[in-house]
């Protein structure tokens, strides 16, 4: 870099506005050429004078009351104002108002905003039946695919650190296919398909915490029809494109079935 | 209506009041007067809750000194038969450092002036004030509030480079100011 362009750009080096590659040449140029660097210390021996011994000028102090008094009123008493009852009406009655009316429109709308947010059993529906259509789509149904729910349960040990209960139900009209893993509510789940004449269903389960028990909650997605229950410290969740009849009346023979002890 | 202004008027407080020094230490720079910085202010301030709806956050002092400049600049316009040097068009007046002359007080040698001399202080605070006003306001901006180029060219509505070239010759002016005082 020469000195025409040092001393041109001498002022924003000061000011530490240059680039990095910029910087470093100036830099360089003012360690070998002595008259750049004269410039350069006398320009900042004036910056750092003007900085030291120019005024600040501080704002009065009645400046900031002036304003205020100028703004419109804050919602604040005035000290030594006169009290007004409410029923005279008057700016307090309204300011008043006014808090009230944004607080409940603060209320509404974080109400609307919870509303709106999907409940976690909705964002799991979708879960599962992006699961469900995957499972049918990508010709891997079963990883271990019998029908005999004795050689079925046992493959799930050392898989899962809990063990399903699985249930030849062959005698109802659903015989079991077989078994998966699966990824479901950021875990490792169960997964079981039985099938009902050409009706394939998948059911999901894994232990949930509480040992709460509930009825069948049922709902319908993209033409999938979903039941899930709990029931003795596990979540289940079944989905088929078999009618919703007869997936709860599946569903229920599951739910009774799992309640006598395991063969 | 009453109450929302009232809200916004408390917002507006929060944001804009504590940059009131800087807003007054510009007014009172580029007007010399306490008074006349004073009513600037207030009025920007007002004018600034006024456009206060079209905020969003972003860098409250330079939003704020913006508009405490142009206040500043359009009571000078109206003002300018009491104002010594209030515009000066750079593009066309090629000002060099020899014009300094004619802009710096020639020494004089009443004992207070020689007092004031060997006073750094004093001494800065005149030659500043005698610089023509777009030099002193980025003067002011850079070593007073210590502000980028970049907010200095929002505040001032000049590009960048402008900002730089005004400071350049707006230390080279007050350099020789001094020295002619000295």
């Amino acid at each position: 870099m020469d000195c025409k362009r040092t001393l041109a750009l001498l002022p924003a080096h000061l000011d530490q506005e240059l680039g990095l590659s910029e910087s470093s040449e100036i830099d360089q140029h003012l360690q070998t050429c002595a008259a750049c660097h004269n410039a350069f210390v006398s320009q900042m021996a004036l910056r750092d004078s003007v900085k030291q011994h120019a005024s600040y000028f501080q704002a009065p102090a009645n400046l900031e009351s002036r304003i205020k008094a100028a703004l419109p009123a804050e919602l604040e008493t005035q000290p030594g104002s006169v009290k007004r009852r409410p029923w005279q009406g008057g700016s307090w009655n309204w300011l008043n108002a006014g808090t009230m009316l944004a607080s409940l429109v603060a209320l509404v709308w974080s109400a609307s905003l919870y509303l709106a947010t999907p409940s976690p059993n909705a964002l799991l529906a979708e879960e599962v039946v992006s699961s469900h259509v995957r499972s049918l789509m990508v010709n891997h149904l079963a990883d271990v695919a019998s029908s005999d729910q004795h050689t079925v349960k046992p493959w799930f040990n050392g898989k899962l650190d809990f063990s399903p209960i699985v249930n030849d139900l062959a005698a109802q009209g659903f015989p079991l296919v077989g078994g998966r893993l699966d990824y479901l509510d950021h875990r490792s789940v169960a997964a079981l398909v039985y099938r009902h004449r050409l009706h394939l269903i998948n059911v999901y389960s894994w232990p949930a915490p509480g040992n709460q028990q509930t009825g069948l909650d049922t709902l319908s997605i993209q033409g999938y029809h979903l039941v899930h229950w709990r029931a003795a410290g596990m979540a289940y969740w079944m989905i088929s494109d078999l009618d919703m009849r007869a997936l709860t009346a599946f569903a229920n023979t599951l739910r009774s079935q799992a309640r006598r002890p395991a063969t | 209506m009453a109450v929302t202004e009232a809200m916004k008027a408390r917002r507006f407080g929060e944001m804009a009041l504590p940059h009131l020094n800087a807003a007054y230490n510009l007014a009172r720079w580029l007007t010399h007067s306490d008074q006349d910085a004073q009513d600037i202010v207030q009025e920007a301030y007002l004018r600034a809750f006024k456009f206060f709806d079209g905020f969003h956050g972003e860098d409250a002092r330079a939003w704020l000194l913006a508009i405490v400049r142009n206040t500043t600049y359009t009571w000078l316009q109206q003002n300018r038969n009491h104002v010594h040097n209030a515009f000066f068009d750079e593009e066309f007046h090629d000002l060099n450092e020899a014009d300094s002359a004619t802009l710096c007080d020639q020494p004089d040698n009443n004992p207070a002036a020689i007092l004031a001399r060997n006073d750094d202080k004093r001494l800065l605070d005149r030659a500043l004030a005698q610089l023509p006003v777009e030099f002193r306001e980025v003067l002011v901006l850079r070593e007073l509030e210590a502000l980028s180029y970049k907010e200095i060219s929002r505040i001032a509505g000049i590009p960048i480079g402008t900002v730089m070239s005004r400071l350049a010759r707006g230390r080279r002016l007050l350099q020789a100011c001094l020295e002619r005082m000295n």
